[in-house]
């Protein structure tokens, strides 16, 4: 085997990273020794998203690697530790802590800092910069003890920043240099809306200001003098006037640069020195640096076809539009936004009630779209961008592009018309080709395109398009994208819960009469039945609900290959005395049923013939068990580990909360199972990343996390809140489950059903903590009822005599089913598996 | 072939639940024996063998029934097959069959013939 290549990575930031992810991927990553310098003491973070650090504190929201990646690829990370020369001649890296490696490739992608203008006064205490995790955790300290924040510069990432100090409760102010907000990306219409729309939320937005100096404030920490002679006192103040690339290592080792900084890269994107390559904010291409992850990403792409010659993209520049979501206010911009094109035309629509700015920018004949520029309204920016960079033909008048449609028809564009080449995602690099390879290779919604593509899982900003382009996609296909619930029900179940709940309908024939055809079926009956649960909780055994009930719920007990069934009591948490445990030996014993531990933290028996479901649940009931609901699409376990109580590293009371939850959910009827776990500290013993809803404990309170699962696509749960009392911990849960309840379709698990839903993970925090719906009380309420109308449904059988009846094997006869026939395996009984093992066993 | 045929009490009809079925003795064979009520209340009755070939079970009487494509059907518990309560032909094969049973109400009882 030959040597391999060592291959010496600087910066750790997202570009850096992704660098290597592509690396992976190439399937050339085994041929290189890579080690990998990082100043910042954590592993690359998703900076585009640095807001989101603020809601919640936790790294885990934006952390982009996952726990296994270098190791697995056995990359070599140095977190905190800086990269400080380059030596060209004996090609090696030596680090600040002092570490010498050899290379025979570099990639430098040291990234960008945020500049600071040398206003005199600006190295005064309380002065920050809005870059890094540590920065956030400075800025936050600060506000503990500040009333006014004001952040210097009114760009991107200025407002950005903006939101974050409005979120720590202070009032916050923005100062921009310029005549308008986002200067580079809107023009003069759009950004007077902006300005408005931002100083609603409460933000004052000062634009033409030239601050001339900082010193002491009389009310607050610093006044801010500006050329125009007005002040402004503030407590803290945040400088984001603009960024410069991390070039140091370029100009002491001799590399070209930039007139006013940057490595200079050609398509490639090598430097001057063909052993090494710079790639994102610090690498100057056309004499520009690109202050985007996407081209950051294209870089890496580039960089890395070019190393280990598997592919052939090249960085030609990029289309810096960008779509964002700005303390809540939508702003897009496309190419030429400013109509700089000579001849150009443009068209505007303002609408001052809704506070929405739109404009295109079109060539001298109307023909093709240069530019746009959308505030307050954004929705046309996936078609919009896609005439302007596939040079589609626009339709006559393109100003009905940003028009509001009289008929409630959409004026945007065909999906069809787009070329397979067409660009969807720009931060991710998906195709309308990838998106129809998937297709045909069998995805037929949003939550298999995501997995299969990765499209709409960065900014989120084309699933709308993505979801068109699939839609379209199937339907060439042939694949009828029939969302009926079976042949009695022309509804999704969605309609069907919400048809239920409006009409107060409490049976399954009243349902089909008035709203179905047939007799039902197998799908339509066991889903009505569990909606029926999820609205009104009556017994699953009342006699307008029997017929409805899958074996499984009628016998309440899961049937096995044989039919015979399991029996499974409820254990909240796991948590079970000594003398409960002895009753469940005792009655596996006499039952001669197989025993076994799950999963969950509770007790399978096994091998339970319908007659003797009775006497046993009789027993179990009379020594204080519940029903599992281990046959139901329900509430199964919430796993947990023993906390704070007996483990030195608990932190909180997990067992006390687990066997709450537990308790409190038990019976409630959803579209699929549902699970809960609660770990006592960040050790994680109880897994509960991987069920519906995990809770973990921190020295402040739980972290919630959602819609994970394991089972046969095992899925990570998602962090929603963090440091919440245990008060919020139910609130939550109780709202989304309730939501789900609503909202899902039929055996869907809770990620699925998430992955499905535009806007995802954020659209769930927004309907759920911010009540974006006005749905909050409603699903509280919703909830309360299935707590409060909770019932065992075993002990309320075996108290009724005519329930009882049904719990025999023959109506005229009590014979046993002679095809039951067990055999013995390590000391408990199985199943026979086939006719020749019975026969032989019968000659036996 | 004989007009005659030989029916033999099996049970009350009431300890059949509307839409549902049960399993009856009849002749050493498990047969199971389903009653259909409409929306208008009119009662049918429909008789196969209880063992699903599929899953080598005596459980068809435990399924669920409903109707496809007009066919009155019982979904088999474990697998879910469904069976063609009037034929005893599975629906998604076409192939594989369960035997059908003559079976009537006198009175209120529920009889069976082979």
């Amino acid at each position: 085997m030959s040597p391999k290549i060592k291959l010496v990575v600087i910066g750790n930031g997202p570009v850096g990273h992704n660098f290597l992810e592509y690396l992976v991927e190439s399937g050339e990553s085994a041929k290189y020794q890579v080690t990998v310098f990082g100043e910042e003491p954590l592993p690359a973070y998703d900076r585009v998203h640095l807001t989101a650090w603020f809601k919640t504190q936790s790294v885990d929201d934006i952390n982009m690697v996952t726990e296994d990646f270098y190791p697995k690829n056995n990359f070599i990370l140095h977190t905190g530790d800086k990269a400080a020369s380059i030596d060209r001649e004996n090609k090696t890296v030596t680090s600040e802590s002092g570490l010498t490696v050899s290379y025979d490739k570099i990639i430098l992608a040291t990234g960008s800092f945020p500049f600071v203008p040398p206003v005199p006064g600006h190295e005064r205490n309380n002065i920050f910069v809005y870059r890094t995790i540590d920065d956030l955790e400075k800025i936050t300290a600060a506000a503990k003890t500040a009333k006014v924040g004001t952040v210097i510069g009114g760009g991107l990432l200025g407002l950005e920043a903006a939101k974050a100090v409005m979120d720590l409760g202070l009032k916050t102010h923005v100062v921009e240099f310029a005549p308008r907000l986002m200067a580079v990306q809107v023009d003069d219409g759009g950004g007077a809306m902006l300005s408005k729309k931002i100083e609603d939320l409460g933000v004052s937005v000062h634009t033409q200001k030239n601050t001339q100096n900082i010193g002491d404030g009389e009310d607050a920490v610093h006044k801010m003098s500006f050329a125009d002679g007005s002040e402004l006192e503030t407590d803290i103040i945040v400088f984001s006037a603009g960024i410069r690339p991390r070039d140091e290592l370029g100009r002491s080792s001799d590399l070209q640069m930039g007139e006013r900084g940057g490595i200079v890269i050609n398509n490639n994107c090598l430097t001057s020195d063909e052993d090494i390559y710079a790639i994102g904010e610090v690498a100057l291409w056309d004499n520009k640096i690109f202050g985007l992850i996407a081209p950051g990403n294209a870089m890496a792409h580039a960089a890395v076809d070019h190393l280990t010659s598997t592919g052939s993209s090249e960085f030609a520049g990029a289309d810096m539009s960008t779509k964002l979501k700005l303390m809540g206010v939508d702003v897009a911009s496309i190419g030429d936004a400013h109509g700089n094109t000579p001849n150009s035309r443009s068209y505007t629509y303002v609408n001052d009630r809704e506070e929405v700015y739109k404009k295109i920018v079109v060539s001298e004949d109307d023909k093709y779209l240069l530019g746009a520029v959308l505030i307050g309204d954004a929705a046309e920016y996936g078609s919009l961008l896609q005439f302007m960079l596939n040079k589609m033909e626009l339709p006559p008048e393109p100003e009905g592009l940003i028009l509001p449609s009289v008929d409630g028809s959409s004026s945007g564009i065909g999906v069809d018309a787009l070329p397979d080449s067409a660009q969807l995602c720009s931060c991710l690099n998906v195709t309308k080709a990838d998106i129809i390879e998937a297709v045909e290779a069998g995805a037929t919604d949003m939550a298999a395109i995501k997995s299969q593509t990765k499209a709409a899982t960065g900014c989120g900003g084309c699933a709308a398009l993505v979801t068109q382009v699939l839609n379209s996609e199937l339907e060439k296909l042939g694949v009828e994208v029939n969302t009926d619930l079976c042949e009695h029900f022309a509804y999704t179940r969605q309609d069907l819960y919400n048809i239920i709940r409006i009409e107060k309908i409490k049976s399954f024939a009243e349902l089909l009469e008035k709203h179905g055809t047939g007799l039902g079926c197998d799908i339509c009956k066991p889903t009505a039945a569990n909606i029926l649960a999820s609205c009104w909780n009556d017994h699953v055994l009342e006699s307008n609900l029997q017929g409805l009930q899958d074996t499984n719920d009628f016998y309440m007990g899961n049937m096995q290959k044989d039919g015979t069934y399991s029996v499974v009591p409820r254990v909240p948490g796991g948590e079970i005395t000594p003398d409960k445990l002895i009753v469940l030996g005792e009655v596996a014993k006499e039952y001669g049923l197989y025993t076994k531990i799950t999963g969950g933290q509770r007790v399978d028996l096994f091998g339970a013939r319908v007659e003797q479901l009775p006497p046993i649940w009789r027993k179990l009931v009379d020594a204080g068990f519940e029903t599992g609901h281990a046959y139901g699409k329900s509430l199964r376990t919430v796993k947990s580990c023993v906390g704070s109580t007996w483990c030195r590293y608990g932190v909180q009371d997990s067992m006390g909360l687990a066997i709450t939850l537990e308790n409190r959910y038990k019976g409630l009827r959803s579209p699929h199972k549902i699970k809960l776990a609660v770990s006592g500290c960040t050790r994680e013993c109880a897994e509960a990343q991987s069920k519906d809803f995990g809770v973990i404990a921190t020295e402040n309170g739980w972290n919630l996390y959602v819609c994970g699962n394991g089972g046969m696509k095992p899925r990570h749960a998602d962090l929603f809140a963090s440091d919440l009392p245990e008060e919020e911990v139910i609130k939550y849960i109780d709202r989304i489950s309730m939501f789900y309840v609503r909202t899902a379709d039929r055996l869907q698990r809770t990620s699925v059903w998430m992955d499905n839903m535009e806007g995802g993970l954020e659209y769930l925090k927004s309907v759920i903590i911010d009540d974006k719906l006005g749905l909050a009380e409603e699903l509280e309420k919703e909830m309360l009822n299935v707590v409060d109308t909770y019932q065992c449904e075993w002990k309320t059988t075996i108290d009724d005599p005519e329930k009882m009846k049904r719990f025999t094997h023959f109506v005229n006869s009590d014979k046993q089913d002679d095809n039951i026939i067990f055999t013995t395996e390590r000391e408990q009984i199985r199943p026979v598996l086939s006719p020749e093992e019975t026969l032989a066993i019968e000659v036996k | 072939m004989s007009n005659e045929k030989k029916w033999e009490n099996i049970c009350d009809t009431n300890d059949i639940l509307p839409n549902m079925g049960v399993c009856a003795l009849f002749q050493d064979q498990q047969v199971a024996i389903f009653k259909i009520v409409d929306n208008a209340g009119a009662e049918r009755l429909f008789a196969i063998n209880n063992y699903c070939p599929f899953s080598k079970s005596n459980t068809l009487s435990r399924g669920l029934i409903g109707s496809l494509d007009n066919k009155v059907v019982v979904a088999s518990p474990l697998y879910k097959q469904h069976f063609d309560l009037e034929t005893g032909i599975c629906i998604e094969d076409g192939i594989t069959n369960v035997n059908v049973y003559s079976v009537q109400v006198n009175g209120n009882t529920v009889q069976l013939a082979a």
